[in-house]
C-alpha cells in the first residue's frame, strides 16, 4: 500500500514542458529576493533599457519603490519617465500599432516573464545576443532565433558573434568589440536584472517564504498538540 | 445553557441532529489512514467556498479585463495572493483528496450493498466537482484557460448530428469568449457550489442511514451489546472529531507548504502558459489540461483508427461476460440488443466520435461497480490474488494514462513505446478492469471474514 502512494506521488512530479523551442541548454542563474541591493540595480536596469518598449502593466512605481526600498525622490526623477502618479501602473507609452510596425511583433509585457518562461531562460536569453549582418536590425539569438528585439544592451556587453556550439550545444561566442563593462560585470547585471524580473513576477514572494515558515511551526506545535490530544482520548479503546 | 438548549430543541432538532450524527453515530474503532480523506474532503470544500467568496469581491469576470483583475488580486489586494493561491491549490488538493476517498472505496468494497447509493451520490459528486473544476479554470483567462476550454467544449462537436449546435450553446458563441466566460463565471460561482453542497448533505445521510463501512469490510452492527450499540464501533465524537483533527494539521502542513513553497508546483497546479493572458491567435505549444484531466484526456487522444478494433473486441467481450453471468433470458436479450447496437456503431462513427464515449464510459464505469463487483467480501484483506492483481493494474493505467496525457502524444517518452501506445494499452486495461470484474471477483479465491474488526 505504501509503495502505491509512492508511485502515485511520484508520477505527479513530472513536470510539463512548455514548448518545443528549447533547442539551446540553459545558464543556471541564482536568483534570490532577500538581496536588495541587487533587485534595486536590476530595478535601474529594467527602467533605463527595458520599459521604453515593454511594459510591466500590472506593477505599480509606489509598490516597487517601497518594496525595494527606492525613495519616491529617487522614483520621480529617475524612473517615472512614462506616468505622472505615484500610484501609476508601468506602462509604456509606445503604442501597440507603432511597435508592430518598428520591430514586426509588439513587444510582450514583462510583468510575468519569469513565470511564462524560467528565469534561467530569461538569463540565458539576455547573454546570447549576438551580431548578425543578416538580420534586419542586425542582431540575433542564439537561444531565441531572429528574434524581433535588438540588443539593446550592447553597450554595456560589447559586440559578440556566434562562432559555433560546444558538445553540450552550448553557444560559443567571440567578443569582437569590448562594451564598458567586463564579461564578468555583465554577467552579473545580468543576475540583478533577472532577479528583479523574478520579483516582478511575483512581488509577493518577497514575504511569501516568511510567512510560510512561520505557519508551518504553528502547524508543528498544532500536530503535537492535536497527536497527544488524539492519544488521550483513546487510551479506553481496545482490540479484542 | 440547558435551558436555551431545551427552548431550541422544542422547536429545532438540535440535540437530536448532534446525537444522531455525531455523539450517538457509532463509527467501526478500526478506521486508517484511508478513512480521512472524506472529512478533508469537507474541510477542502469550505476552504473553496470561504475563499472563492473573497476572490468574487475582487475578480472581473469579464474578457478585457479577467487577467488583470487576478493580477491585480496578486499584487494589489492585500493578502490576495494567499487568498487566490489557496483557491487554486486548493482545486489540485481537492482532486487528491476525492482520489483518494474514491480508492478507498475500491480497496474495502465500501461501494457494496448496503451502500450503493453512498457511492452513487459520490459519483455524482465527482462529476459536478470536475465541471467545478473544469469552469473555474477559465476564469482567470490565461492562455490555457482560453484553449483548453476551446479543444474540450469542442469535443461536443464530435457529437454525430447535434454536436456542433451543441457546442455553440455551450459556448454561447462560436468560439471560447465573454459570453462563455460570463456564463461559466455565474456557474463555477453560484450554481455548481449550491449543487456540490447539496450532494454532499445527502451523501452523508445516506451514508448515516446504513453505518460506514471499514478496512475490514465487515458489518459492525451485527454484533450489538445489550443496549443496541454495536461492540466494535465507538461514538464519531469525541473518538473520531479529534483522530480527524490530526488528519487535518497534517494535511494542512502538506497543502501550506505547497501555497507557500511551490504554488505553481513544477508547473502542474498552475500551468506557465496560463501566466500569459488568452489569445486566440496564439496556441500553446501542447494543451494540456490540469493533472487530474490527463486521464481522460488520454483516453480520448489514445483512441485512433488503430484502437478501434480492440474496442470492438471489448464490447464483445462485454456481451460474453454478461451472458456468462446472467441466467436471465431477458437481461441475455438486453445485453445482446445493446452490445449489437454498440457493434454497428463501432463501424459507423468515427474514432475521434468512440473517443469522447469511451472517455465518458471510463467515469460511467464507476457507477457500475456496486454491480460489477460480485464478490463474497468487501475487503481487499480477505480477497485473493485475482482482485489484487487487477486493482493494481487499475491504479497502474490510471497513473499512465495520467502521465502520458500530460505529454505530447507523439513524443517517444516510456521505454520502448510510444506516448499513444501506452496510452492506448492502459486504455484498454483500464476497461478490462471494469468489464472482467463480474468474473474475476467471483472466481477469486476469498479468504473467510473475521468476526469482530482488526487494526492493521
Ligand atoms: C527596442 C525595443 C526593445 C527594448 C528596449 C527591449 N526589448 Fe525585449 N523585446 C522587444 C521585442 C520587439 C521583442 C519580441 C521578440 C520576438 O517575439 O521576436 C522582445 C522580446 C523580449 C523577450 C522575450 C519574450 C518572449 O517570451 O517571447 C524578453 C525576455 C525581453 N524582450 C526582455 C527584455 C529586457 C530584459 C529588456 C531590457 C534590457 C528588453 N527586452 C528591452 C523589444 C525590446
Ligand atoms: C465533495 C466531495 C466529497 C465529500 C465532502 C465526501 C464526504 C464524505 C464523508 C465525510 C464520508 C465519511 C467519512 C469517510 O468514510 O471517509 C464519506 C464516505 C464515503 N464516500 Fe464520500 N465524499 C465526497 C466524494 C465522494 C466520491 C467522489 C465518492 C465515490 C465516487 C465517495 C464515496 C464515499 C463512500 C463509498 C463512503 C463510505 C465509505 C465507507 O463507509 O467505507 N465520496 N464521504
Amino acid at each position: 500500500m505504501k509503495k502505491l502512494i509512492l508511485i502515485l506521488i511520484l508520477a505527479a512530479v513530472s513536470p510539463s514542458s512548455l514548448a518545443a523551442e528549447a533547442t539551446e541548454p540553459l545558464d543556471p542563474v541564482y536568483t534570490n529576493l532577500g538581496n536588495k541591493a541587487s533587485l534595486q540595480r536590476g530595478a535601474k536596469l529594467f527602467v533605463n533599457y527595458c520599459l521604453s518598449c515593454h511594459s510591466a502593466a500590472y506593477m505599480r512605481y509606489n509598490r516597487m519603490g517601497r518594496d525595494l526600498g527606492i525613495s519616491q525622490g529617487n522614483i520621480d526623477e529617475h524612473m517615472m519617465f512614462a506616468a505622472d502618479k505615484p500610484g501609476a501602473l508601468m506602462t509604456v507609452s509606445m503604442p501597440e500599432v507603432k511597435a508592430k510596425q518598428w520591430f514586426g511583433t509588439a513587444p510582450p509585457d514583462l510583468s510575468l516573464i519569469t513565470r511564462v518562461r524560467k528565469p534561467e531562460w530569461v538569463y540565458s536569453y539576455l547573454r546570447r545576443f549576438y551580431f548578425d549582418a543578416e538580420s534586419p536590425h542586425g542582431w540575433n539569438n542564439s537561444l531565441f532565433e531572429n528574434v524581433a528585439m535588438p540588443h539593446v544592451l550592447y553597450e554595456l556587453q560589447g559586440v559578440q558573434r556566434l562562432t559555433g556550439h560546444d558538445e553540450h550545444g552550448y553557444p560559443r561566442f567571440e567578443m569582437q568589440a569590448p562594451g564598458t563593462m567586463t564579461p564578468e560585470e555583465y554577467d552579473e547585471a545580468m543576475q540583478d536584472l533577472t532577479n528583479f524580473l523574478v520579483y516582478l513576477g511575483e512581488p509577493a514572494k518577497l514575504e511569501r517564504y516568511k510567512i510560510g515558515t512561520i505557519v508551518m511551526l504553528f502547524l508543528a506545535g498544532l500536530l503535537v498538540l492535536s497527536y497527544f490530544l488524539k492519544k488521550e482520548y483513546w487510551r479506553d479503546i481496545h482490540y479484542s | 445553557m440547558s435551558k436555551f438548549l431545551e427552548w431550541v430543541d422544542r422547536r429545532f432538532p438540535l440535540t437530536k441532529t448532534w446525537n444522531e450524527h455525531l455523539a450517538e453515530y457509532y463509527a467501526p474503532k478500526n478506521f486508517n489512514f484511508w478513512y480521512y480523506f472524506g472529512s478533508l474532503a469537507m474541510l477542502v470544500l469550505v476552504i473553496q467556498i470561504v475563499t472563492g467568496i473573497f476572490l468574487t469581491m475582487h475578480y472581473n469576470p469579464d474578457a478585457e479585463t479577467a487577467f488583470a483583475s487576478v493580477e491585480y488580486i496578486m499584487r494589489d489586494v492585500p493578502w490576495g495572493w494567499l487568498i487566490r493561491y489557496l483557491h487554486a491549490i486548493g482545486g489540485s488538493a481537492f482532486f487528491v483528496v476525492v482520489y483518494l476517498h474514491m480508492f478507498r472505496g475500491l480497496l474495502y468494497g465500501s461501494h457494496r450493498e448496503p451502500r450503493e447509493l453512498v457511492w452513487l451520490l459520490g459519483c455524482v459528486i465527482f462529476v459536478v466537482l470536475m465541471a467545478e473544476s473544469f469552469m473555474g479554470y477559465l476564469l482567470p483567462w490565461g492562455n490555457m484557460s482560453f484553449w483548453g476550454a476551446q479543444v474540450i467544449i469542442s469535443l461536443f462537436g464530435a457529437i454525430p448530428f447535434v454536436g456542433e449546435g451543441l457546442a455553440e450553446w455551450v459556448r454561447g458563441d462560436f468560439v471560447v469568449s465573454d459570453a462563455t466566460l460570463k456564463r461559466f463565471f455565474a456557474f463555477h460561482v453560484a450554481a455548481v457550489p449550491l449543487i456540490l453542497a447539496g450532494l454532499v448533505y445527502l451523501h452523508i445521510v445516506a451514508l448515516h442511514r446504513v453505518g460506514s463501512n471499514n478496512p475490514d469490510g465487515i458489518e459492525i452492527k451485527k454484533n450489538k451489546d445489550a443496549d443496541g450499540v454495536p461492540k466494535d464501533g465507538i461514538p464519531f465524537h469525541p473518538y473520531y472529531s479529534v483522530k480527524d483533527l490530526v488528519g487535518v494539521v497534517v494535511f494542512l502542513i502538506i497543502y501550506l507548504a505547497i501555497v507557500f513553497f511551490l504554488p505553481e508546483f513544477f508547473g502542474l497546479f498552475l500551468e506557465k502558459d496560463n501566466f500569459l493572458p488568452a489569445d486566440p491567435l496564439q496556441t500553446p505549444a501542447d494543451i494540456v489540461p490540469l493533472w487530474y484531466f490527463t486521464p481522460y484526456y488520454s483516453i480520448l487522444r489514445a483512441t485512433t483508427e488503430s484502437l478501434m478494433w480492440f474496442v470492438r473486441g471489448l464490447i464483445v467481450l462485454s456481451v460474453v461476460v454478461a451472458f456468462v453471468r446472467t441466467s436471465k433470458p431477458t437481461a441475455k436479450g438486453i445485453a445482446a440488443l445493446v452490445g449489437a447496437g454498440f457493434f454497428i456503431g463501432a463501424f459507423i462513427f468515427t474514432p475521434k466520435f468512440w473517443g469522447v464515449v469511451l472517455m465518458g464510459f471510463s467515469i460511467v464505469a464507476l457507477f457500475l461497480l456496486p454491480w460489477l463487483d460480485q464478490s463474497p467480501v468487501r475487503s481487499i484483506r480477505y480477497r485473493g490474488w485475482m482482485y489484487k492483481t487487477a486493482l493494481a493494474v487499475f491504479v497502474f493505467s490510471f497513473v499512465i494514462l495520467g502521465y502520458m496525457g500530460m505529454h505530447n502524444p507523439d513524443h517517444v517518452s516510456l521505454f520502448i513505446f510510444k506516448n499513444v501506445v501506452w496510452a492506448q494499452i492502459c486504455t484498454i486495461t483500464y476497461a478490462l478492469f471494469f468489464i472482467l470484474m463480474p468474473l474475476y471477483s467471483v472466481w477469486d479465491r476469498t479468504k473467510p471474514e473475521p468476526e469482530r474488526v482488526n487494526f492493521k
